[in-house]
């Protein structure tokens, strides 16, 4: 599968595009501009775009916590998923998803879930719907190496495995689960558990290099796409930062030569040599690059700064699709909707 | 017009249902075979006409494995990319198995995302409850479910309702929970075979009275209205019973425009007490027509107890017409005659 020169920059693009928004998003926690916290992907960036680039347009995919990837590496804007950080009008879920609930559904993204493993099954029905519909469509759900040991997992790999669906396992193994090493709590390897469900299981140890993941990803969506059925990926990579922004652990549960290592093998850092050395990149070229994804995500903070906060009345939009829902709320209730003083008792 | 059993109205609606639309598909347990008897043809076996695997095949019939939780989500998933599912979960006691899945994803995607979701899923189950099943399948989950904004709740109480409720719940573009009483399986009346719609969030005055309302839900209803004729004839009582048939969107109008006119509330349902659908609406009715009560209201529910499995124990639990009648007789302040 060779990806012609524009195909390239664009993951290059993509990968930068998660790291400058992440190291952003991290900023702006630690600054109070982003209420709550958020969990980066800084570090992962290859596994994430090597898997969103080896789908298409029309492809469903499911998240987790660690969030901003998915839809970034499947092309979504960075201004809406920005303003939707900060709890603006212009988010792309209007301000209430925040950074655990994203989704971009104009790209596919059905939305990423605060409850591990949870998501899961969205995108194993995503598949369902696939088939049942006669679409050419395939569903990826992305999850944890924590996330592997939830029971919903094993559940949906079965039905995939059994109905044959157009779906892809996609485990992120960044060997940590919050402070618990994979391998204290996971007996055997995360990819071989697909043999019980009779469906392939690929385990990437280098996930730090693109062509790796999106090789593999990519022929599991072919698989998929042809209707030959689900396949489980485990791809091996890291996390550069803390579990989520502004957490502090008295418990050293990473060393430092570890974190070295993996430092020493930064995705971004990588594809850009091989970039240079073997597809006729040019330094310039993309030196330019970098200083257009800077400049995109300053366009994101600003659309996000230009954004309001959403009037009070959105917090009763958007439970059903069925708008009367909301007379059947009791007066008090509705008092608080209309923002009017409540009825005095 | 035809006789048609509650358990028949199910089945009618889910095949209509699957004729009308393509995007309809059945998921479930059991399935298949037609076990729980809403998926089947005119007789018993396989062959018979109309039987749902032969008639829509398995593309659309859904057999499943016993994983609650993936066959919600995955339902949950499909509603979201174009299908409209209607998820058989047998007993009800077994949605425990999926709450995560209802409640962190079914009930909460539309509202998370901002509207991006729509989620047009319905969720049968049976309430096995006063058939002598033990604790582990004799559940009235609804009240649970009635604490999460996003799920519409529906009780139907009789054939008709089961009917129209369940193609309005198929239509709905919102994710339904219909609770089924086994009790009620078996009851029969005349039920249009023409497609009807009953509306969600639209009470009925099952019997209209002036002294007294009783809000029955599910299999209370029939036995309210026994308590009813029982009343009308000894004690000249005028009763008058409301349904509310969905629990969310709940009609209160019709609930608070009946207790203003009666001044007296007395509610009957089979499920636990503590938060249950009869405590939220003694709330209600107290918070918004307090003035035209002229009678404490009465609720008659199960205890805050499990179910015990022998008949001996398991009877008393639940509201009967008796213990409705003595409530109204308590509520309008008559004495039983001797
Ligand atoms: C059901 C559930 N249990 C626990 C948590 C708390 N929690 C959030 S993220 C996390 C670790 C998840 O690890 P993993 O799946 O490997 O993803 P990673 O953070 O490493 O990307 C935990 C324990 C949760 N959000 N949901
Ligand atoms: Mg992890």
């Amino acid at each position: 599968m060779t990806l012609s020169h524009d195909e390239l920059l664009e993951v290059q693009r993509r990968m930068l595009r998660i790291r400058k928004f992440d190291e952003r998003a991290s900023k702006m926690v630690k600054r109070g501009h982003i209420p709550g916290t958020v969990h980066t992907s800084i570090g992962q960036e290859a596994q994430v775009v090597g898997a969103t680039f080896a789908l298409q347009d029309g492809d469903y995919m499911s998240g987790n916590h660690r969030s901003h990837g998915h839809p970034i590496g499947k092309g979504a804007p960075l201004g809406p998923l920005m303003a939707e950080l900060t709890g603006k009008a212009a988010g792309v879920c209007k301000g209430k998803g925040g950074s655990l609930h994203l989704a971009d559904f104009a790209v596919g993204s059905l939305g990423e879930s605060g409850i591990v493993g949870s998501s899961i099954p969205i995108a194993t029905g995503a598949a369902l719907s696939s088939k049942v519909l006669g679409r050419p469509t395939v569903a990826l759900a992305f999850f944890g190496d924590g996330a592997a040991n939830q029971g919903v997992l094993y559940e949906s790999m079965n039905m995939a495995g059994v109905w044959n669906l157009p779906m892809i396992f996609l485990c992120e193994n960044n060997q940590y689960a919050l402070s618990t090493p994979a391998h204290t709590v996971t007996s055997g390897v995360i990819a071989d558990r697909a043999a019980g469900f009779g469906i392939p299981g690929v385990r990437i140890e280098n996930g730090q290099d693109f062509f790796a993941v999106h090789d593999a990803v990519k022929s599991a969506v072919d698989r998929a796409r042809a209707g030959e059925g689900p396949t489980l990926i485990e791809v091996v990579t890291y996390r550069y930062n803390e579990h989520s922004e502004g957490l502090r652990l008295s418990v050293d549960y990473r060393n430092a030569e570890e974190k070295a290592e993996w430092l020493s093998r930064d995705p971004i850092v990588q594809f850009r040599e091989a970039l240079i050395a073997d597809h006729g990149f040019t330094a310039e070229e993309l030196d330019a690059l970098d200083a257009d994804v800077l400049r995109e995500v300053d366009e994101a903070v600003a659309f996000s700064d230009a954004s309001p906060f959403p009037e009070k009345s959105v917090a009763f939009d958007d439970l059903f699709t069925d708008t009367t829902y909301v007379e059947t709320l009791s007066r008090q209730e509705r008092a608080a909707f209309e923002q009017k003083e409540e009825v005095p008792a | 017009m035809s006789v048609m059993s509650y358990l028949g109205a199910i089945g009618a609606a889910q095949r209509e249902a699957m004729d009308a639309d393509e995007r309809v598909i059945i998921i479930g347990e059991d399935v298949e075979a037609n076990v729980y008897g809403t998926t089947g043809g005119s007789g018993k076996s396989r062959a018979s006409e109309g039987d749902f695997t032969q008639k829509y095949g398995r593309n659309r019939i859904r057999n499943t494995p016993i994983s609650e939780e993936g066959i919600v989500g995955a339902a949950a998933g499909a509603a979201m990319t174009g299908l409209r599912p209607i998820v058989d979960l047998s007993y009800s006691s077994f949605l425990y198995m999926a709450m995560d899945q209802l409640v962190n994803q079914v009930a909460k995607n539309r509202y998370m995302f901002g509207g991006q979701a729509s989620m047009p899923v319905v969720f049968r189950s049976a309430m096995f409850y006063g058939l002598n099943t033990g604790a582990h399948h004799s559940d009235r989950p609804y009240p649970m479910f009635m604490n999460v904004p996003g799920l519409k709740i529906v009780a139907p109480a009789s054939p008709s309702d089961a009917k129209g409720l369940l193609r309005s719940a198929v239509d709905s573009d919102d994710p339904v929970l219909i609770f089924e009483a086994c009790l009620l399986w078996g009851s029969k009346e005349d039920v249009s075979e023409e497609e009807f719609w009953t509306p969600l969030g639209v009470a009925r005055t099952v019997q209209e009275g002036t002294d007294v309302t009783v809000v029955a839900i599910s299999s209370s209803v029939p036995e309210a209205l026994a308590a009813a004729r029982t009343l009308a004839e000894e004690e000249g009582v005028s009763v008058e019973v409301i349904d509310p048939r969905t629990l969310v969107p709940l009609d209160k109008e019709a609930i608070l425009k009946s207790v203003a006119k009666t001044g007296r509330l007395v509610i009957a349902e089979p499920a636990h007490r503590t938060c249950g659908a009869a405590a939220e609406i003694s709330a209600m009715v107290a918070e918004e027509v307090f003035d035209s009560l002229k009678a404490p209201i009465a609720r008659i529910t199960a205890p805050d107890m499990q179910i015990p499995f022998s008949p001996a124990l398991e009877k008393q639990m639940y509201p009967d017409r008796v213990k409705i009648a003595a409530a109204i007789r308590r509520t309008v302040g008559v004495a039983q005659r001797a």
